[in-house]
């Protein structure tokens, strides 16, 4: 199915959770923040939400800045 | 007093916490991870900047985040990448939901080229997040009365820029920034602009109460002697006043005695 991932379409397999997603992209998830349709996930969240067709998925990490 | 008669450094406080560095660093732009680290520890900060952005799914690479100890340095997000209020607030929650102290450096920067702090928008965050339960830190144009409405609305500090960031010109500003400083009554850290020791060693004889850098620590051959620099210029800038720096004078004032000289009179 499609949903939107960091900005851009991203095919990904059906009736994933946003866990097995980051698993396939190999990604720890205490690496990461997480924002699905504009909604900041917990941690729970985070493991445990399935993703659907058209979801807008932020993955998002600290970086060096200023 | 330790034992040598000497006053150790007054401690930094902000939102009620203790800092005994007055030197507070970004992680930005640096060669490596590794030269990020020595800067970091050469600085002697305990208070360091990072940002938050998209991964880069196709590239994830390693997380800079475990080259910071969090038991040593309190991790101070900032808001990079705002052009207004609403995105700062929406990276503010982020960083928090990523398990942060709610502890956030604002910075709402519309313009690419200057990267000036938006004044109107930088007030809405600072009155959001406030609520919200953050301690902002709001990086801010060097205007006093911009200050002065800032702490109202609950700032715990105040973050006037010394210069535009990364440009290393130094307290271009110093004469706004010298108002702040008699006016508020948060903690005032110097924060961009900032290029060598000398300039954060200016802005605390001015009585900042704190400079942030990034840029200067980067853009280097040697961040760690850098680091180093600056910790005795932030140092030696407060001890300057503490102790109480001298009047200026137009006339000169002899150091040397005026009388018993060797000549006829």
């Amino acid at each position: 199915m499609k949903i939107e991932l960091n900005g851009n379409p991203q095919e990904i397999n059906d009736n994933s959770t946003i866990e097995e997603l980051l698993e396939q992209l190999d990604l720890q998830i205490d690496r990461v923040v997480l924002e699905l349709n504009h909604n900041i996930l917990n941690a729970s969240e985070s493991r445990t939400t399935a993703l659907c067709e058209g979801d807008k998925l932020e993955i998002i990490e600290f970086v060096g800045g200023g | 007093m330790n034992t040598k008669g000497i006053k150790p450094m007054d401690s930094l406080i902000i939102a009620g916490r203790k800092f005994n560095s007055r030197l507070m660093v970004g992680t930005g732009k640096f060669s490596s991870n590794k030269a990020m680290q020595a800067a970091m520890e050469a600085s002697g900060s305990e208070i360091v900047t990072v940002a938050l952005r998209r991964v880069d799914i196709n590239n994830p690479g390693d997380s800079m985040l475990q080259h910071i100890d969090r038991e040593r340095y309190l991790l101070l997000p900032n808001t990079s990448g705002a052009r207004d209020a609403e995105e700062a607030v929406r990276l503010a929650r982020l960083a928090r939901a990523a398990g942060c102290e709610p502890w956030i450096k604002l910075e709402v920067t519309p313009d690419p080229y200057y990267l000036l702090p938006d004044p109107i928008e930088t007030l809405k965050a600072t009155e959001i997040l406030v609520k919200d339960g953050f301690n902002v830190l709001p990086y801010m144009p060097a205007d006093p009365v911009l200050a002065r409405h800032l702490e109202e609305a609950g700032a715990v500090t105040v973050m006037p820029l010394g210069a535009p960031i990364g440009t290393n010109r130094g307290l271009r500003t110093r004469d706004l920034v010298n108002i702040i400083i008699e006016q508020a009554n948060v903690p005032v850290v110097v924060d961009a602009g900032l290029g060598a020791p000398s300039h954060a060693a200016e802005a605390m004889e001015m009585g900042a109460d704190a400079v942030l850098v990034n840029t200067a620590l980067a853009d280097t051959s040697d961040p760690a002697m850098m680091g180093e620099a600056f910790k005795k210029g932030v140092e030696a800038g407060r001890m300057a006043y503490l102790a109480g720096l001298g009047p200026q004078r137009v006339q000169a004032e002899a150091s040397s005695p005026l009388t018993g000289f060797l000549r006829e009179e």
